[in-house]
């Protein structure tokens, strides 16, 4: 189960893009095309950088300059993730 | 009808149909007509995508017949790569050759899907008229090498249903990452060996669980897909997630189609990108305006709560059993001509057990 200490990453076979008619980012997989709100690709860009769960969740709180509630932005962050993790496009390691 | 024409989203590229292997259920038209020298040529291929990738085309799935007969191969991922689709090779995996396969990685192949006939070597032969263990072994460990992902898509029929624990084992020892448990559907090929094909009703179920059981206890390292016949989910398959909605097929010889099958209703003209480009061929090809949106839609289709989930179902199998592509898809139990699917489900219920006599694909040789 994806928690805040998980490393996370996008699988290899993920590819981020620009979606050319919508402008908006796109995940591609095998049979897959999923698009995501800027949330969603904000968090996928993060995960580039192999980051903790927590420090994806941090990031976004400093970004949206306390704005949101820090635990909405958790809740939101892991439900991202592991939707991702259950359609095969994530990779987790640790706790 | 006047509506704008929706976005394609996948572009299916049957590169030829050649192929070393005679599947009983294969997805190829009964009359493959078009041998090498009628297939499209790369350049040609290149201008698919590109006007493909402008509708807005983001997934290329290169397929055939075998596509790696196709000499060219290379140079077409590094086409369809370039336009920034998402290139997926469906390959038997023969023959195999891990040279080829790290050309073909390093042209930008995103994803490969390896097709499994059966575990057991005698139920490959009886289904596909060869067995290649071994091939398919090196393939799959030669794609685990250069670490693109690996899905294996068996399709499922009597022959091979009871052995889904087997072919789970197999998946994870290749290290796929996806298996795809995918039942016969009876158009083609497999309509024609339908009463070899079709299983019982219990034997599905058993394998449903069996691939559910799978599915929880794999969860985050393989993603497991079962896909039961449409003879037995009593409503419609949302075939093609609706006709000429979301794919585009362009056969090898460049006809442009809506679905594999849709050659076969001989009540549609179809058009080749040869001579239109494929926006037109989209937007207004009288085939693919045909069953597009709701309008078509016969009783009880057309005020069902389900139409916007399965479309209508599959227009090709409405022909094909009922004669009238228009008509109510016999899968659904709704459906006037639902007796035609009831009585071979029947027929499965009371088939004997053991490799029944089928007719193995074959391209038809040029006189």
């Amino acid at each position: 189960m994806i928690q805040r200490g998980t490393r996370v990453s996008l699988a290899r076979h993920a590819r981020l893009r620009d979606d050319p008619r919508s402008g908006k980012p796109v995940l591609l997989a095998p049979e897959r095309a999923l698009e995501l709100n800027a949330t969603g690709a904000r968090i996928a860009v993060l995960c580039g950088g192999e980051p903790t769960v927590g420090e994806i969740v941090d990031r976004l709180i400093a970004e949206t300059d306390g704005n949101l509630p820090a635990a909405q932005i958790e809740t939101e962050v892991l439900s991202f993730l592991r939707a991702l993790e259950d359609r095969g496009l994530l990779i987790a390691r640790g706790p | 009808m006047t509506d704008e024409a929706p976005r394609p989203y996948t572009l299916i590229a049957e590169l030829t149909y050649r192929c070393p292997l005679g599947c009983a259920y294969c997805s190829n038209p009964l009359e493959l007509s078009a041998g090498a020298d009628a297939e499209l040529a790369t350049a040609e291929w290149e201008r698919v995508f590109t006007e493909a990738a402008g509708l807005g085309v983001l997934q290329v799935n290169l397929t055939g017949g075998e596509p790696l007969v196709r000499r060219d191969l290379e140079a077409l991922v590094a086409a369809a790569r370039k336009r920034e689709l998402y290139v997926n090779l469906i390959t038997s995996g023969i023959p195999a050759d891990a040279d080829r396969l790290a050309r073909l990685a390093a042209a930008g192949l995103d994803s490969l899907q390896l097709s499994v006939q059966d575990v057991d070597p005698s139920g490959a032969t009886w289904i596909a008229g060869r067995a290649d263990d071994d091939a398919k072994k090196a393939t799959a460990a030669a794609v685990r090498a250069l670490g693109l992902p690996l899905t294996l898509n068996v399709v499922l029929h009597r022959g091979n249903i009871g052995r889904v624990p087997e072919l789970v084992d197999l998946a994870e020892a290749l290290g796929a990452n996806r298996l795809e448990l995918a039942n016969t559907q009876y158009l083609g090929w497999a309509l024609a060996n339908r009463e070899a094909l079709l299983p019982a009703a219990a034997a599905i179920e058993t394998a449903r669980a069996q691939a559910a059981a799978a599915r929880e206890r794999l969860r985050g390292r393989m993603e497991i897909l079962f896909v039961r016949p449409d003879y037995y989910t009593d409503r419609p398959r949302a075939c093609m997630d609706g006709w000429a909605r979301r794919y585009i097929l362009v056969t090898p010889d460049g006809v442009a189609l809506p679905c594999h099958q849709a050659r076969a209703i001989t009540t549609l003209t179809w058009e080749n990108v040869r001579d239109r480009s494929l926006a037109a061929i989209w937007s207004d090809g009288p085939g693919f305006r045909a069953f597009r949106g709701e309008d078509w839609m016969p009783a009880p289709c057309r005020t069902c709560d389900e139409r916007a989930t399965d479309f209508g179902g599959c227009r090709c199998q409405a022909f094909a059993l009922a004669g009238d592509a228009a008509a109510t898809d016999p899968a659904c139990a709704l459906a006037p001509r639902h007796d035609l699917v009831r009585d071979a489900r029947a027929a499965a219920e009371t088939a004997p057990a053991g490799q029944a006599p089928v007719r193995l694909r074959r391209l038809r040789q040029p006189s």
